[in-house]
């Protein structure tokens, strides 16, 4: 078997690297790990947004900013592709303040941010209760909510029907998938393309994108690339379908299409353990019925953890190597927020061979240079 | 749809089903007490609205679900009734407070 | 609450020998159930229903004297308590009238039964279908018996005992569809002679099969049923190996193809399970004594594998053994007497057991829905759906609940998840052992936000 491009890793960053590609006429083969496989594209939150991301990376701002601007195109397409609507809405969304210290807080970092990125539009502003109030009427907020910052390019989509959007798009452009094959060796056929083992099988390529989440560090050593990335669990509740109260969604509380309420999500670094822990249901549950007291009845369906891909500065990792030209490397949390770019921008750049100038800022050369004192 | 094989005796009591008192004796469900009336289903669903009614009564369907005493969701199959008990059939999604 | 010696899930015949057990040897214990009663699903409303003695037959009554023991015995009993979610060490999360609680234990006993198999045809959510199990359990928990002539279609001794009680209640029955393959009794017939030695059951068996032929039109070989009807059953349709389909009137019909295990607390623990092909189900893997692959954590009765209420006992006498020997209540010495006399009857038990797998092994239907069948109920989504998947990519089981939603609704997979599997199975050519199950994600029981949110310290993450 032989292709342009073999992506290994068919999970949001994959899988929307390879449906560009495919949408590019390049003859591509994603290739999937197991069932029970860490996947943080079936355990995300689904907000598309850019607020307060990007603190000390105008690049990361930009490109955020950028893959926002591109959703409502890239989703639009990708529902023509694949006849998946992904329930993708530019709703806006709030960001929610318990506390005056929290909304002053929110605010001066949104400042910074925007101070950071120089020139550009506010791409946010901050509502006082009273304000957050006018523009959802339908909520009855707790007595702690004191305001939020609201984005107005901020959005959610169901990331669920995002990765099956990307599958189907990608089958029906004419790439291929492969599903339930872990990838233990990757390594160069000597004519300067790639081989590439699962099983006891081999394929061969021009190109191969490693961008298998957790399980790329193990891969991108074997075309001498080191990334520095680990697990970040998170966890995340979701309630019995209700009948639809909440059009905007906040950080951390949403109510999706099909009408269930997503709660999340903690943070802590257990390792490669996604297990879940009454300890952070009662959290979560507790910080949404601060937000929204009414929820106190709704049944909690599911519990559920996903680890986070995330390098030493959570920002992402796109390299191609030195030592293995052709091996790129795609690792990154905001997978679904930077989804449309990957369709894009990436996918165009690896159809090239090469990666663009205005992705440099994300080699994971960045990690080698010893931090100035 | 089902029928009792006995008259109820001394100890019956009465609960509220959607606005019309149904009898039932101490110690069965609600959900048996459902499916012996005139309209004996439980819940329309949130997906499609369809009518369902207590399949399994052991708690592993949830097709039983319906608001009890104020609270949405709850698996009559494994509650037992009680005296003046208000029971109504739940409609689709349910909503929250105000 | 201090720490418990040990808490046992479920007040069946299981969990119910297991605390009687336990009290013998002096453990703390704790037995919490679902139910407002304990007896479980066999000796369901046992306490209540003297009253129906002569119809529900003698093994059920032999329930009533357990439940006086049990309850005279010293354990802590919870009835009307849902365990949503366990951790490890043990902390159990327990829901009761709507109030959260953690109860800790230093061992745990699952005695959480066993639930009917699903059994997904077109029509299956209509209401009028119930299960066979319902049926007979509202027969004992509320004395009733459907209004009109009943339609039962499925296989194995249950539906055959509910025919027979539902007929001595006086109840009509409208006609038996009898869904077990033709020819099952030749793979049957070598485990015969086994069963025979063994049990006086086969005997009881075949003298109801007598009685329910004189009262009712049996009709064997039924391959498909499908029922019809505007929100609620009207017709049912069913199709025979040999003959064509008929369509009938129906006000209700019962369904019955085997149980299975209820492994779901099991695998939230990440339990290690094996595929049984003998009885087409999923259970843990136990040693002699029921301790699972989790230390300290056992499995007792049919959600160990199913085999009847008497084994549940012994299964559950068994287990407390072992605990009582890991806790220092008794000598391994001591406990390994005292189960001899336990597994020879646990033996004699499981000898029957082999027959009636094998006479009783579902219709390969019951697991390769058409298309059009609802296989999700919660999330109601069809086999069409997941078989149209199921072929693209290899996924498994937890990639096709998230490509479709099926196992995410509040049954938590319980009706769909087998079904699941076979048509990856089937769509993939892979043996079901291979294809694996559900994830299991807490709750295991419904949970409000709210009950969630009180179990909340200030000081945590
Ligand atoms: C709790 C949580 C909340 C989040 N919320 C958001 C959010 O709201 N918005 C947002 O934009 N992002 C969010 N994210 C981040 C987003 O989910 C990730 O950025 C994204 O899923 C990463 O995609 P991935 O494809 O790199 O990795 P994954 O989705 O984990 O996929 C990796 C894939 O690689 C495969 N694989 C691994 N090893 C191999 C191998 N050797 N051979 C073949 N295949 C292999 C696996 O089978 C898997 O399918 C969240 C993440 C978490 C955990
Ligand atoms: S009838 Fe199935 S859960 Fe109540």
């Amino acid at each position: 078997m032989r292709a342009d491009v073999v992506v290994i890793g068919a999970g949001v960053v994959g899988a929307a690297i390879a449906y560009g590609l495919a949408t590019r006429n390049v003859r591509v083969l994603a290739i999937d790990g197991g069932d029970r496989d860490f996947r943080a594209a079936n355990a995300n939150f689904g907000l598309v947004w850019q607020q307060g991301k990007g603190l000390d990376m105008p690049a990361y701002q930009q490109l955020t900013r950028g893959s926002v601007e591109l959703w409502p195109n890239f989703s639009a397409e990708l529902a023509d592709a694949s006849a998946i609507d992904v329930h993708y809405d530019r709703s806006g969304g709030l960001s929610i303040c318990l506390s005056e210290a929290e909304f002053e807080t929110q605010r001066t970092t949104l400042l910074r941010l925007h101070n950071q990125l120089g020139g550009a539009e506010a791409d946010w502003e901050m509502l006082d209760r009273s304000a957050l109030v006018r523009l959802l009427p339908t909520v009855e907020f707790g007595p702690d909510v004191v305001g939020a910052s609201y984005g107005p390019d901020d959005g959610q989509t169901n990331p669920l029907r995002l990765l099956s959007a990307l599958h189907a798009g990608l089958l029906r452009r004419g790439g291929a998938l492969r599903g339930g094959s872990t990838v233990h060796a990757v390594h160069s056929d000597g004519s300067g393309g790639f081989t590439i083992e699962f099983g006891s099988e081999r394929v061969s390529a021009a190109r191969v994108v490693i961008a298998a989440g957790l399980g790329s560090k193990a891969l991108a050593a074997q075309v001498g690339l080191d990334i520095p990335i680990r697990p970040q669990r998170g966890q995340i509740l979701v309630t019995e379908r209700l009948a639809p109260f909440l059009p905007i969604p906040m950080q951390g509380l949403r109510q999706t299409r099909e009408g269930t309420v997503m709660i999340g999500s903690t943070r802590d670094d257990p390792g490669f353990d996604n297990s879940t822990t009454v300890e952070a249901g009662a959290w979560l549950s507790a910080r949404a019925l601060r937000r929204v007291p009414a929820l106190r009845d709704t049944m909690l369906v599911r519990q559920w953890a996903g680890l986070r891909v995330l390098t030493p500065d959570e920002y992402p990792i796109y390299a191609e190597s030195q030592s293995h030209p052709g091996a790129f490397v795609a690792v990154c949390h905001s997978g679904v927020t930077l989804a449309a770019a990957h369709a894009a921008l990436l996918a165009e750049a690896i159809a090239a061979g090469r990666l663009p100038p205005s992705l440099d800022a994300f080699h994971q050369r960045r990690f080698d240079v010893p931090q100035a004192a | 749809m089902f029928r009792k094989l006995h008259e109820p005796e001394a100890g019956a009591l009465t609960i509220d089903i959607d606005g019309v008192p149904a009898m039932a004796e101490p110690g069965e469900s609600v959900a048996a007490v459902l499916l012996r009336q005139a309209e004996p289903w439980s819940r329309l669903t949130p997906v499609s609205q369809s009518k369902r009614a207590p399949y399994c009564m052991m708690g592993v369907c949830f097709d039983c679900l319906a608001d009890v005493d104020g609270i949405a969701s709850v698996q009559t199959c494994l509650r037992p009734v009680c005296d003046g008990m208000r029971v109504a059939r739940q409609i689709g999604k349910r909503t929250i407070g105000s | 609450m201090s720490r418990l010696d040990l808490l046992i899930v479920g007040a069946g015949p299981a969990g119910m020998a297991a605390a009687l057990a336990a009290r013998r040897h002096g453990l703390e214990v704790m037995v919490i159930d679902d139910q407002p009663t304990p007896g479980g699903q066999i000796w369901r409303s046992v306490e209540q229903a003297a009253r129906r003695d002569d119809i529900l037959g003698p093994s059920y009554v032999e329930g009533r004297a357990v439940a006086e023991a049990f309850r005279a015995s010293g354990v802590i009993y919870q009835p009307g308590a849902q365990l949503w979610q366990l951790e490890p060490g043990f902390r159990a999360f327990v829901s009761r009238n709507r109030q959260a609680q953690v109860i800790e234990a230093k061992a745990v006993i699952l005695a959480t039964g066993a639930q009917e198999r699903p059994v997904p045809f077109p029509g299956w959510t209509l209401p009028g279908v119930l299960t066979v199990g319902a049926a007979q359990i509202l027969l004992k928990n509320a004395g009733q018996i459907p209004a009109g002539p009943v339609w039962i279609a499925g296989s194995g001794p249950l539906p055959l005992l509910y025919a027979v009680q539902l007929l001595r209640a006086g109840g009509q029955v409208a006609g038996y569809l009898d869904t077990t393959p033709a020819g099952q009794w030749r793979a049957a017939l070598r485990h015969l002679p086994r069963a025979l030695c063994a049990s006086g059951d086969l005997a009881k068996g075949l003298s109801w099969a007598a009685m329910l032929r004189r009262k009712a039109p049996v009709i064997r070989g039924v391959i498909e049923i499908e029922a019809l009807g505007d929100g609620r059953i009207e017709t049912l349709r069913y199709r025979t190996a040999d003959r064509a389909t008929a369509t009938v009137e129906a006000n209700t019909l019962l369904v019955h193809e085997g149980v299975v295990p209820n492994i779901h607390a099991a695998l939230s623990l990440d339990c290690t399970v094996a595929w049984d092909p003998a009885q087409d189900c999923y259970a843990p893997i136990v040693d002699r004594w029921g301790e699972s692959s989790q230390v300290d954590l056992f499995v007792a009765g049919d959600g160990a594998g199913i085999a009847g209420a008497k084994a549940a006992q012994l299964r559950g006498e068994l287990a407390t053994l072992r605990v009582a020997v890991k806790l220092g209540s008794t000598s391994e010495d001591a406990a390994a007497v005292a189960a001899r006399p336990i597994r020879r009857k646990l033996d004699r038990e499981l000898a029957v057991r082999p027959f009636l797998d094998a006479l009783f092994r579902p219709r390969p239907q019951v697991f390769a829905p058409a298309d059009k069948t609802i296989v999700c109920r919660c999330e109601e989504i069809t086999a069409g759906e997941i078989r149209a998947l199921a072929s693209v990519g290899r996924p498994g089981p937890n990639q096709i609940k998230a490509a479709t939603r099926a196992g995410m609704g509040p049954c938590q997979g319980r009706q769909c998840g087998y079904t699941v599997t076979r048509i990856v199975g089937a769509a993939q050519n892979r043996p079901p052992a291979e294809v694996g199950f559900f994830h299991i994600r807490p709750p295991l029981k419904p949970v409000t936000l709210g009950e969630l949110a009180a179990l909340h310290q200030p000081a945590a993450p």
